[in-house]
């Protein structure tokens, strides 16, 4: 199966291991993601922050590259694919913005751009299938206990994302029974880290970041997966005791494929 | 030659605000037939009605067309008033130019250019009415009340004080209700039990009143004064003729991992069971989904034991019909499911509870005998957080955007008596604000506050987090002093919005009885007919119409009883005279009117009809039942050669309004 690919800037520097091992794995799983021919930065989540059009227009961009290439597009680090969704759900739900988006593309913004939009998570989910990945798992993660770290990004707004149930989600940890791990339901998984409030503020995102992986030490996790790579700079510059890693690099030691 | 009287309300500023009255009735009296035209600030007030009078007499008038208020209002009083002059009161229309005019318009220009239009459909229309005379029908002295909570009991307890027989079917093995289930009352903190059962053996020992308990109403046919009600006896196992209530079944089933639902599944319970010591009738019930001798034929212990062979394991759902004059809707309430409100942690947790779970946690007959313990590990609490409005005035789409109006009274209750009982205890509760508009309601809420000292703060609970030591992290603003807080708490207590019982929408439709969106049953004006449903012979009771409390409900029941009582002591009712009637030379017989029907009113005759040629022939036509009947109109719109027409509603009538709009 084909799928369209946005990596994303951070995949390409910072965390080029999250990339590396999202693409092993599907390989395993066959499931080819092929990288769209051209993209550019999402913007990060400030673009949804701004009430203007510009900053938008490279999602909106990467979606209508997806639709040209026939494919679903999927996502891997929780900003981009936070950033690419809300573009996507105001295009939908927003006439204003449609129209405006439509002048500058000089184009159906809303009809071009309606490319089915997936988290690799979600592509672990509905098309691969968690009983699927389970059946393929060669290297057991047995008796690991792993905190699942969703942050806001993934989850939130959820209107916007219909990515999980925001108060009380449930897709990590079903990946993590299903590579042979044991998860840790912890209070804060679903907290902030402090995202960028980092840049101005470190102390108040460190403190973000601590209450998070002190709630996921307190029930004796391992270690804290994450698909965010500001999510990791955040809980691992904040000293958490835990090792935090992405989930894809779970993913490929399950599958051998590391 | 029509002699036609056109009367042009002002309602006060009502209509005359956005539509020029007088210009209206000049306009009108040009119009064919109309002899007599004139405007009145309220045709409504006696003043209003003797012109009306004056002027039938007066101009001798054949037709009466009065431009006011929706029909809803006011119709009834203008054909009374017709008829007192000496004319059929069906030959009375209105012509709805406030609802459906000045209200909705702000330009008196195209307002009034409507008006006009208006009374002239109405006056085209009123030219071919003809006189009608309602027929009589006869009622059933007997009413039925749908629910057994307290709104049910009450209802039926006054409605049997005065003679009526009266039946309650209660969906539960019991009747009692939720009030069954709470532990103490506001604001006077007398134990609810024993207020409340002593009604119930009222119920019970009263022969006017019949219990249909652990019933469903299934089907309901007729119209006011004369319904037919189909009654589903769900079977219980247990012969309720013989049973004594004795007990000994319950003690002896080895099945005692049934989860007790009186208890809210706080605990266990056998599964032969009695729901409460007070239980009305006092019969026991077998629980099918975990009796073993039911599911797989083993076991049999309840019918050993049973000296008096209540026991049948064989027993079936029986069906039964019954007639009723009026019916009382009193279906009563639950509390919401709280799948939306994962961030108070309910379903992780379960020293997260609800307000409801509370009250038995409360109880001396609840799963503590009465003391208050964590149900996690039965450790008294020492801190408790109330977040009220958990699901009520919520306009997410998570909960309910109303006011579940109950909750901050019981939640100031709780708080009270968890203070009384262990002071050691520290009580806090968040609010939006705290509403207390009832007798006494507000000095009860100050107490909790001043004499109590329970910690009242404005603000939202964000989180629930349950830690590793077995308590609760609560995060919460307060919104008084701009902060955040974290209180550790040992339980929370969440005060869950209330809903219509789920029962209520299939009734309401059997009912034809309309509901809002919140599925509450409409009452027929919402300040003048507050306990009526706007279906004929359909009454409301309770907390299915609208969220209220204990004295509330009590009074309403009552309310409805007291309607219930006027209908019945009438011996014959005056029947809708606008039915439909078949042209029986136009009828093919094709069963197109019978198939729409929704009162199943039409039936097929075979008729001899004298042909042209001088033969006979037998054809079969479609005859409407008189009494059956509700003038809904739907044969006529189905009916292909036009043989269905409604009397007061012909198509004549119809086409000539359309024409007139039209013009």
């Amino acid at each position: 199966m084909i799928f369209s690919y946005y990596p994303g800037c951070t995949l390409k520097t910072k965390a080029k291991e999250l990339d590396a091992y999202a693409r092993r794995s599907a390989e395993a799983l066959g499931i080819t993601l092929s990288e769209l021919p051209e993209w550019q930065c999402c913007g990060g989540v400030y673009t949804t922050a701004e009430d203007e059009i510009a900053t938008k227009l490279s999602s909106v961009r990467a979606l209508m590259e997806a639709k040209k290439e026939g494919h679903a597009l999927v996502t891997l680090c929780s900003a981009c694919h936070n950033v690419i969704k809300q573009t996507q759900y105001a295009l939908n739900t927003d006439d204003d913005m449609a129209f405006k988006v439509g002048n500058y593309m000089q184009c159906d913004a809303r009809a071009e751009a309606d490319t089915k939009v997936i988290h690799y998570l979600e592509l672990l989910r509905d098309i691969v299938g968690f009983d699927e990945l389970k059946k393929n798992v060669k290297n057991p993660l047995t008796g690991k206990k792993i905190a699942a770290y969703y942050g806001c990004l993934l989850l939130r707004p959820s209107s916007a994302m219909q990515f999980d149930n925001p108060e009380n989600p449930k897709i990590m940890e079903d990946f993590i029974r299903a590579i042979g791990a044991t998860p840790v339901i912890y209070p804060m998984r679903n907290e902030c880290c402090g995202g960028y409030i980092t840049a101005e503020d470190p102390a108040m995102a460190k403190k973000n970041s601590t209450a998070v992986w002190e709630s996921a030490k307190d029930f004796d996790a391992d270690y804290i997966i994450t698909a965010c790579p500001l999510c990791r700079y955040n809980l691992i510059k904040s000293e958490s005791p835990l090792p935090v890693i992405y989930f894809t690099e779970l993913l490929a030691e399950a599958l051998d494929v590391k | 030659m029509q002699k036609i009287g056109v009367f042009v309300c002002h309602c006060g500023t009502n209509i005359a605000g956005t539509v020029d009255v007088k210009a209206v009735a000049e306009a009108l009296s040009h119009e064919p037939g109309v002899v007599f035209a004139a405007d009145y600030p309220y045709m409504c007030s006696e003043s209003g009605q003797n012109l009306i009078k004056d002027a039938i007499r007066e101009h001798g008038l054949t037709g009466v067309v009065i431009c006011s208020c929706s029909p809803r209002m006011h119709e009834t009083t203008f054909r009374k008033a017709a008829a007192s002059a000496g004319l059929n009161s069906y030959m009375v229309e209105i012509a709805n130019i406030r609802e459906q005019c000045s209200w909705i318009h702000k330009d008196m220009k195209t307002a009034t250019e409507k008006a006009v239009i208006l009374g002239r459909a109405a006056i085209a229309k009123v030219a071919l009415n003809t006189p009608l005379t309602a027929s009589e029908t006869p009622v059933t002295k007997r009413a039925l009340v749908i629910g057994g909570g307290i709104a049910g009991i009450q209802t039926a307890l006054d409605i049997a004080d005065a003679g009526f027989e009266v039946d309650i079917v209660e969906k539960e093995p019991t009747i009692g209700g939720k009030m069954a289930q709470i532990d103490k009352t506001f604001p006077t903190l007398d134990c609810a039990a024993c207020i409340l059962t002593p009604k119930m053996v009222d119920c019970a020992q009263n022969e006017k009143i019949h219990i249909y308990a652990y019933s469903e109403v299934e089907s309901v046919k007729g119209f006011v004064g004369n319904f037919t009600v189909g009654i589903k006896k769900k079977a219980r196992y247990v012969d309720e003729t013989k049973c004594t209530g004795c007990g000994l079944c319950t003690e002896k089933c080895p099945m005692k991992k049934t989860p007790n639902l009186f208890n809210l599944g706080l605990d266990t319970r056998s599964a032969i069971y009695i729901p409460f010591a007070q239980a009305v009738p006092k019969v026991a019930t077998i629980d099918a989904d975990y009796c073993n001798m039911l599911k797989n034929g083993r076991c049999g212990v309840c019918s050993k034991v049973c000296t008096a062979g209540a026991i049948d394991y064989h027993q079936q759902d029986e069906h039964i019909e019954e007639k009723y004059g009026a019916i009382v809707v009193a279906t009563g309430f639950n509390p919401i499911k709280l799948d939306n409100f994962d961030e108070y942690a309910y379903a992780q947790s379960p020293d997260v509870v609800t307000s409801l779970e509370l009250e038995r946690l409360m109880n001396a007959a609840g799963p503590n005998g009465g003391t208050l313990l964590r149900p996690s590990d039965k450790t008294h609490p020492h801190t408790i957080v109330f977040v009220q409005c958990v699901g009520s005035r919520d306009t997410s789409g998570c909960g309910k955007p109303y006011c579940s109006k109950i909750c901050c009274m019981y939640t100031a209750k709780h708080a009270m008596l968890i203070r009384d009982k262990y002071p050691d205890t520290e009580v806090y509760v968040f609010y939006i604000d705290v509403r207390t508009p009832g007798k006494n309601f507000d000095e009860f809420y100050r107490r909790a506050v001043e004499e109590y000292g329970v910690h009242y703060i404005k603000g939202m609970v964000g989180k629930v987090m349950p830690q590793k030591n077995g308590k609760l992290l609560v995060r919460a603003s307060d919104l008084l002093a701009g902060e955040q807080l974290k209180i550790e708490a040992d339980m929370v207590v969440l005060a869950a919005a209330i809903e219509p019982d789920k029962t209520a929408r299939s009734l309401a439709t059997m009912l034809t009885a309309s509901m809002d969106t919140n599925d509450f049953f409409t009452e027929a004006h919402p300040k003048l007919r507050p306990v009526e449903s706007p279906t004929a012979g359909i009454f409301l009771s309770g907390v299915c119409q609208g969220p209220k409390d204990i004295p509330e409900t009590v009074a309403q029941a009552s309310a409805a009883a007291a309607k219930v009582i006027g209908l019945l002591v009438k011996d014959k009712l005056k029947s809708n005279p606008c039915i439909a009637h078949a042209n029986e030379t136009l009828c093919n017989g094709c069963s197109s009117c019978e198939r729409v029907c929704p009162y199943g009113a039409i039936t097929y005759v075979d008729k001899e009809f004298r042909m042209p040629d001088r033969t006979t022939k037998i054809r079969r036509v479609a005859s409407v039942n008189a009494a059956v009947c509700q003038g809904c109109g739907a044969c006529t719109v189905a009916c292909p050669s036009g043989a269905m027409d409604l009397s007061g509603f012909s198509n004549q009538q119809i086409m000539a309004e359309v024409d007139a709009i039209c013009r």
